[in-house]
């Protein structure tokens, strides 16, 4: 924060000396970039509210007039992404509270420890982070399909259980991918906060005689809770936003386990094109999930980014 | 490592019990009893990641196609060949080269500039910081439905704007000559923001007094970033563009999402969306997994000099 005030402080003095020709150009410019990140989301916002005659005559910039609005793409929306929804949570919660604890424990076990060779296997998870999906989606193909089908071992069991569904078994292998591929980046990241901590906990509890183990449960456990937050909110959005793998491992947009991002491309398309106030209805919704959590966590999201920016 | 194995060692010295010995040392080592930790999350990610690329690699060098199970008797490299003797290959080359370069340029420079912006003592810059990133925590298939209506040829918010100006309206998506540009300035809007915040980053870490000594100097606030500032934001810009590029190597998700479904984009083939549709909408798995090979390769050129520099400069 090099010359910047905190938001709080407001003292008139400031306000005189912020009175400059200067000044007056950076606020205009910061004024134009949010009008340059906030004009797609505001387009699609109004939009969603607009009935298809307002849609093709109003700007899309401009809120719905008194005839123009309807909440009719809404429920329509809503109606189509209701059990997709279900089927990300079901999906994505676990996985990212699976990769989030391997990632963890992989970080703690390469930064606690020193041992030769321990580089090269930092390498396999760090260059494990960049690797391009395409690379493995032929054989994630195979293997969930043919050579191990777990989806269609666990269908009778989920038929049975309450709640879920027997096609929820088809969202499994999409959760244990999720988790696999999820180890890398959350690994990275718990890393580089293990390595800001003091070195002197950890000898301290070993000289106490504490185990491996019970440095991890009873000193790192408890210390890395605001990381878990940042880990998990990153990870969360990550999976919940994908659709890559979602689109490789479960059959179509029209199967009762499809996620949201597989389902949404779909919304309001039709033989006559798009419409628009429907797709930007299921758009906001489908964003519903993420945009509370940033809204809530952006700091958090932002650390999460330039940590793994500094891998 | 307990009392009880040094007795051991001094009262029986036959070389027998010395192996033993060093073995219980092993077992009772840091490296052993740290291995659940990080072994097993090794295991999960070494045979989905190392090991779906080894199986990646096998399919590629059978003629598997269809529903026809891989055979792995007669391997060779005839794929390859194939592949880069097909002009949809070459074209998506080198788009997502294209993309590489200036979508990678692009945000760099917009991402630092904006982190410059916003570090000049901007009153409420935590909420400008949080609106500009906001892009980033949307998923690509909901920004590219936004983009393909603020693109939309008839009353996308563009248009609009292109036909105030008095210009005819333009097929942003449609046109295939412009088409890639659309993308790409779509998929700057969703990442500056997060060049931005590894920029703001790297300025925050930067001591104060490096600012006082400049002023002191008489140098103009230009002049103190161009000279002193931005030549130490190397190691964000380094690590930042890794990020971009090796995304834009995958920008599959949104590409698909905007420019359709499984027929050939138009004109924003990239070797992502290529390698998908050759392999889901054809079947030609084989032909298809040495498209993903060739992209493999195309990224560990920008990981491994990328890991290499950060290894020699000891930050790993």
């Amino acid at each position: 924060m090099s010359q910047s005030t905190p938001d709080s402080t407001f003292d008139v003095a400031s306000l005189v000396e912020d009175v400059s020709l200067k000044r007056i150009g950076q606020y205009v410019l910061v004024i134009v970039f949010i009008g340059f990140f906030l004009s797609p989301l505001q387009t699609g916002l109004m939009t969603a509210f607009k009935t298809n005659e307002a849609v093709a005559r109003s700007i899309p910039l401009a809120p719905p007039s008194a005839t123009g609005f309807t909440l009719g793409n809404l429920e329509f929306a809503l109606e189509q992404l209701s059990g997709a929804f279900f089927n990300s949570l079901f999906m994505a919660i676990p996985a990212t509270i699976g990769s989030v604890l391997f990632g963890s424990m992989a970080a703690y076990g390469l930064t606690m420890v020193r041992w030769r060779g321990q580089m090269a296997v930092l390498i396999l998870f760090l260059v494990g982070i960049f690797l391009p999906y395409q690379a493995v989606l032929v054989p994630l193909a195979r293997f969930w399909n043919n050579i191990f089908p777990l989806a269609s071992m666990l269908a009778p069991t989920f038929g049975s259980l309450p709640v879920v569904q027997s096609y929820h078994a088809n969202l499994v292998p999409l959760m244990i991918t999720h988790i696999a591929y999820g180890i890398p980046i959350c690994t990275i990241l718990f890393r580089s906060y293990y390595q800001s901590l003091p070195s002197s906990l950890v000898e301290a509890a070993k000289i106490d005689g504490a185990s491996i183990s019970k440095i991890y449960r009873r000193v790192i456990l408890p210390i890395s809770k605001p990381m878990f937050g940042v880990v998990f909110i990153y990870q969360f959005t990550q999976i919940y936003n994908e659709f890559l793998f979602a689109f490789t491992l479960i059959t179509g947009s029209d199967t009762p386990e499809a996620v949201v991002t597989l389902i949404l491309p779909a919304v309001g398309a039709s033989t006559s094109g798009v419409d628009f106030g429907i797709r930007m209805s299921a758009s906001f919704l489908a964003a519903i999930p993420t945009l509370l959590i940033y809204v809530a966590f952006a700091e958090q999201f932002a650390k999460g980014l330039q940590t793994e920016g500094g891998a | 490592m307990g009392t009880h194995e040094t007795t051991e060692t001094t009262t029986q010295s036959s070389e027998e019990v010395d192996w033993e010995t060093r073995l219980r040392y092993f077992l009772n080592s840091d490296f052993v009893r740290s291995s659940p930790f990080w072994g097993i999350p090794l295991f999960i990610m070494g045979v989905a990641v190392y090991g779906g690329m080894g199986f990646n690699i096998a399919i590629s060098l059978t003629d598997a196609r269809g529903l026809t199970p891989p055979d792995y008797s007669n391997l060779d490299l005839e794929m390859y060949g194939q592949v880069l003797g097909n002009e949809a290959f070459l074209t998506a080359a080198q788009n997502n080269l294209v993309l590489l370069v200036v979508f990678t340029t692009i945000c760099l420079f917009l991402g630092l500039f904006l982190a410059i912006l916003l570090d000049q003592g901007i009153r409420y810059n935590n909420t400008v910081q949080t609106i500009y990133l906001l892009p980033m925590s949307l998923s690509f298939v909901i920004t590219a439905q936004m983009w393909l209506w603020m693109f939309n040829t008839n009353n996308g918010l563009l248009n609009i704007i292109v036909t105030t100006l008095g210009f005819e309206p333009v097929q942003w998506i449609g046109n295939p000559s412009i088409a890639l540009g659309s993308v790409i300035f779509a998929l700057i809007w969703q990442f500056s923001g997060y060049t931005m915040v590894v920029y703001l980053a790297g300025l925050r870490s930067l001591p104060d007094d490096q600012f006082e000594a400049a002023r002191v100097d008489g140098a103009s606030t230009i002049k103190t970033y161009l000279r002193i500032i931005v030549p130490q934001m190397k190691e964000a810009s380094v690590s930042a563009a890794v990020v971009l590029m090796v995304f834009a190597l995958k920008a599959f998700t949104f590409l698909y999402s905007l420019t359709g479904r499984y027929r050939p984009p138009n004109g924003t083939d990239i070797l992502a969306t290529l390698m998908v549709r050759e392999a889901f909408k054809f079947g030609k798995w084989a032909y298809a997994a040495s498209i993903a090979t060739y992209l493999l390769i195309l990224a560990l050129g920008v990981i491994a000099p990328y890991l290499y520099y950060q290894y020699r400069q000891g930050s790993l």
